[in-house]
């Protein structure tokens, strides 16, 4: 879908990204091995360019940051250790399949929370009985009327009231499912608040990348973390801080606990499909398309899912890890990753954090801030996407 | 007709040669297997079509459960390095698990599923149920057979070409510029021909019911197992034109730069998947309703009663049917429909369960207050009735929008498929299988064997997949060839499962071979008084030309 138009901007402006990364091994020269390297080139590129454009917001953030590389850069990263690992640890049961369990994960958004009880405390009870019933009555027929005991069948072939009965029993049990099921969907499909927090997931073969348009344009690619055995010696490998196997990524997404968030979902080449099941939520990520959601997390933790939609070789690796803190500290990691947060920029009439203009204008623009700087903005939303296409060579993508 | 310059000259040049025909002369080998348009002999070679790519599909299935045994990626690579015949990456090991999984799909849904269903069983007895000498168009019946062998082929040399990796929806754009090998191409020509043989299949079935009904037999006496094809047949008409244009669209972008598909031109990946499952849930209904119809008859047969409820029975497969075109958004749910689309789909899809539970309660009330005997097919049918209510059951779980935002694509979704088609329809073909093998074949299976078959396949089955539900309810998406570690526990117990359901295969092919061998001779009629349609009054096996003077039904 990327136009040929594009092809020039885009090989500009991955000429930036790099040159930009350049200096931010410049300044930290103490990074090699750890997270650093593969993590910083997408992200470092993706900050608004330059000092100039940090200075004017008039936030915290020294100018100097933007250009500076992550791990050992001035602001750090409130959700990573000094060593470069995540702070928050996988819990189980939580944000993660758990062996041997029956039912669904633990829910910590209020629509998985009302969808959960929907299915354990309605559907589950109701289609066990109906199974239960119909064994019995199997059971019953095959004792009952075994022709040892029954040798002489009757004709019947026709009982009005029986046949209304069941004809009309089912009828009322989907009525009673349909209306909580109903009234699901219609909270499930309630618009975000103008104050939500919009997390645009963008889908690759086989990586995710993600853009904060409402936040300045702060970027992360995503990749699955191989295990030690499967990486060149001196590069990262997952631990189990970062979490299990298959699920954990290389950089976790951060994002406010109860506080709307607004999911937006493309892709780049396939069709991909973001999910998180301890959130109940499952969109596709389909080229060309923008699809919306929204949901709350309404607890500190991590959370995992992996990519379900058939995507080619590496479906099964390209999983989707989220951290979910408190708001302040995913203000701290906003301004770390030298973006904005829209609240915090109002005060100063510079109103840094704008709608990103993206291709996202019309589902993602909340009607706040409509006065940034649109120009910049989709200076620095576009390359993200760019740079993230132009990856799968590189960072975390490493061949065996 | 308007076939007026036709001499009658023209049918009396073959009339010597025909009149040894139309006693019980069979044909030379050759002319009778490979030019065959007996009804009869082309349901043989389709069941045997059907047996042969059933244990291809299974054993494909096989691999991937022994992949899928322990976490991590155990064999593929040396399957990989094997099939190309030189050391395979890692993507190349994990690409040849799409092209299983697509191929498995494909092979068990298009070459045998369907051709057991309405090109074996449907073959062999419609004609004979309703009292007709053949089908109506029999040089169209072998020309519908013979489309189906080319099809298998194409399909099953694919993997030799790169593989077609796209999973059984092909779904665009995965299936456009993510596969450029030859092997897409190859399945879509598959799937192409296989269309094709299936349409014309048909109106052949739609042709001889209309039209060669016995005298007396009013379509509200037909056989509810020929009125299960009638309605298949019209589902097959309506909906597989749609799939032959979507799959038509993906040549065309593939190769001569349509953009159908491909929002760069202005198309939509998402119009694929609404072309593909307006086909594609008729076609899941065109896997069950002839198994509907089957079961009906074998429960009544051994319950020595008629089918309760007969029209109930008839017009619930006719409302499944036509219900079936109108709920295929429920496949797409995570796609980003509207709300008002998704609570529709919601809506309609529930509404399915009722013909489905007006059929399973008219299945008990068949058998209640009758005079049961357990002979094999009976066992099977049983097995049917309750494990295609389990799969109904997860079926509407599934078919709530919200709800499906978490099953979607996961395990769940898998079971329950499973469960109404390898124990619902599977289940079924078996009880049609053993129900009829005597009068197919002439001679009777071994009971012994047959009901030691069904015992070991269910219990296989149903460790096979019963945990692919707690799998799913814990978030494992479908199609990945590694998963979590977390996931281990529930896949090695499927994986055991599969083993015992191979041995109930296994069990099933002795039987076949011993009771074809050494069967001893079934009558006319082995089931006795409740087995009450047409084809008991036949010999077995029946004559090559059967009722050359039309039955009267009253």
């Amino acid at each position: 879908m990327a136009g040929l138009g594009l092809s020039g901007l885009k090989l500009v402006l991955l000429g930036a990204g790099l040159a930009l990364a350049g200096i931010g091994h410049a300044a930290a020269p103490a990074v090699p091995p750890s997270a650093g390297t593969q993590a910083a080139a997408p992200q470092v590129g993706a900050p608004p360019p330059g000092s100039a454009e940090a200075q004017p917001d008039g936030s915290v953030t020294p100018p100097a940051t933007a250009g500076a590389a992550q791990p050992a850069g001035a602001v750090a990263d409130p959700t990573l250790n000094p060593d470069g690992s995540p702070k928050l640890r996988p819990t189980e049961n939580k944000g993660q399949p758990s062996p041997r369990v029956l039912g669904i994960q633990n829910q910590v958004t209020p629509n998985g929370e009302e969808a959960a009880r929907f299915h354990n405390n309605l559907l589950m009870p109701v289609i066990t009985l109906i199974v239960l019933l119909v064994l019995a009555l199997l059971v019953w027929v095959v004792i009952r009327y075994r022709a040892a005991a029954h040798p002489n069948p009757s004709r019947t072939s026709h009982n009005t009231t029986i046949e209304i009965l069941w004809t009309a029993v089912p009828v009322l049990i989907l009525a009673v499912f349909a209306v909580p099921s109903i009234r699901l969907l219609a909270h499930q499909f309630k618009p975000a608040p103008d104050n939500a927090v919009t997390l645009k997931a963008i889908g690759n073969q086989w990586f995710w990348t993600y853009e904060y348009p409402d936040n300045g344009g702060v970027s992360v690619t995503a990749n699955m973390l191989k295990e030690r055995d499967q990486v060149a010696p001196g590069q990262r490998y997952r631990t189990d801080a970062d979490g299990p196997r298959l699920l954990a990524t290389d950089n976790r997404i951060v994002l406010p606990v109860g506080v709307p968030i607004r999911l937006i979902t493309t892709a780049n080449d396939v069709i991909h499909s973001w999910a998180i099941p301890s959130f109940w939520v499952k969109l596709d990520a389909i080229p060309g398309r923008l699809n919306e959601t929204s949901f709350t997390i309404k607890e500190p933790g991590v959370y995992f899912g992996q990519c379900s939609e058939l995507c080619g070789a590496r479906h099964a690796y390209m999983p989707i890890a989220i951290d979910a803190v408190p708001p302040a500290e995913f203000a701290a990691w906003i301004r770390a990753k030298g973006g904005t947060m829209p609240g915090a920029a109002q005060p100063s009439a510079a109103a840094p954090a704008q709608p990103s203009s993206d291709r996202v204008d019309d589902t993602a623009t909340p009607p706040t801030g409509g006065d940034g700087p649109t120009v910049n903005a989709t200076e620095t939303a576009t390359p993200v996407t760019q740079g993230a296409t132009g990856n799968p060579a590189g960072a975390g993508n490493v061949d065996q | 007709m308007t076939d007026t310059a036709l001499q009658p000259s023209a049918f009396e040049a073959h009339h010597p040669h025909s009149h040894e025909h139309h006693a019980d002369h069979r044909p030379g080998f050759f002319a009778r297997w490979f030019l065959s348009t007996n009804h009869k002999d082309i349901g043989t070679l389709y069941l045997i079509f059907a047996i042969f790519m059933g244990v291809v599909g299974g054993a494909i299935s096989g691999l991937m459960r022994w992949e899928l045994a322990e976490p991590g990626i155990q064999h593929l690579g040396s399957w990989a390095t094997w099939l190309a015949g030189s050391e395979q990456s890692l993507d190349e090991s994990l690409h040849l698990w799409n092209v299983m999984i697509t191929a498995h799909g494909l092979i068990m849904v298009f070459f045998m599923v369907m051709p057991a269903m309405i090109g074996g069983f449907g073959n062999w007895f419609v004609p004979i149920m309703i009292g007709a000498p053949d089908m109506a168009f029999p040089r169209m019946n072998n020309v519908s057979f013979w489309l189906l062998v080319p099809s298998g082929i194409l399909l099953l040399a694919s993997p030799f070409f790169g593989g077609a990796g796209t999973g059984w929806t092909v779904y665009a754009p995965l299936s456009t510029y993510g596969e450029p090998s030859a092997s897409v191409d190859m399945a879509i020509l598959a799937l192409h021909l296989s269309g094709a043989s299936s349409i014309l299949g048909a109106i052949n079935f739609i042709t001889t019911i209309f039209n060669m009904r016995a005298p007396g037999m009013t379509l509200h006496k037909m056989p509810l197992f020929a009125w299960s094809v009638l309605v298949t047949a019209f589902l097959l008409l309506l909906s597989l034109p749609v799939l032959a244009a979507a799959i038509t669209m993906l040549l065309t972008d593939r190769h001569f730069s349509t953009t159908f598909f491909d929002p760069a031109g202005g198309g939509d990946p998402v119009l694929y998947q609404h072309l593909f499952w307006f086909f594609g849930h008729p076609e899941v209904y065109i896997m069950i309703l002839p198994g509907f119809g089957m079961i009906s008859h074998v429960v009544a047969t051994f319950s020595r009663k008629p089918v309760f409820g007969y029209l109930g029975m008839a017009y619930a497969m006719v409302a499944i049917g036509a219900v079936g075109f109108i709920v295929w958004a429920h496949h797409m749910f995570t796609t980003g429909l509207s709300v008002n689309t998704k609570m529709y789909f919601t809506a309609a899809t529930m509404i399915i369960a009722v013909p489905t539970g007006i059929k399973i309660f008219s299945w008990i009330a068949t058998m209640w207050d009758g005079s049961l005997r357990f002979p094999t097919p009976m066992l099977w049918a049983l097995g049917f009735i309750f494990m295609f209510t389990v799969g109904g059951v997860t079926g509407v779980i599934l078919a709530n929008g919200g709800v499906d935002d978490y099953m979607h694509d996961t395990y769940y979704v898998v079971a329950h498929f499973h469960y109404v088609l390898s124990l619902g329809a599977v289940f079924a073909l078996f009880a049609g299988f053993y129900y009829w093998f005597p009068k197919m074949s002439g001679k009777m299976y071994n009971e012994l064997l047959g009901k030691l078959h069904f015992w070991v396949f269910f219990v296989g089955v149903n460790v096979l997949f019963f945990p692919m539900h707690f799998l799913g309810a814990n978030g494992m998406p479908r199609r990945i060839p590694d998963y979590p570690d977390a996931f281990a526990y529930w896949n090695h117990i499927a994986s055991i499962g599969y083993v015992i359901m191979a041995a109930g295969i296994v069990i099933f092919l002795i039987n076949l071979v011993v009771s074809l061998a050494s069967g001893r001779r079934a009558g006319d009629n082995p089931w006795g008084e409740g087995a009450t349609t047409l084809e008991w009054t036949l010999s077995s096996p029946p004559p090559y030309h059967q009722f050359e003077t039309l039955p009267k039904v009253d």
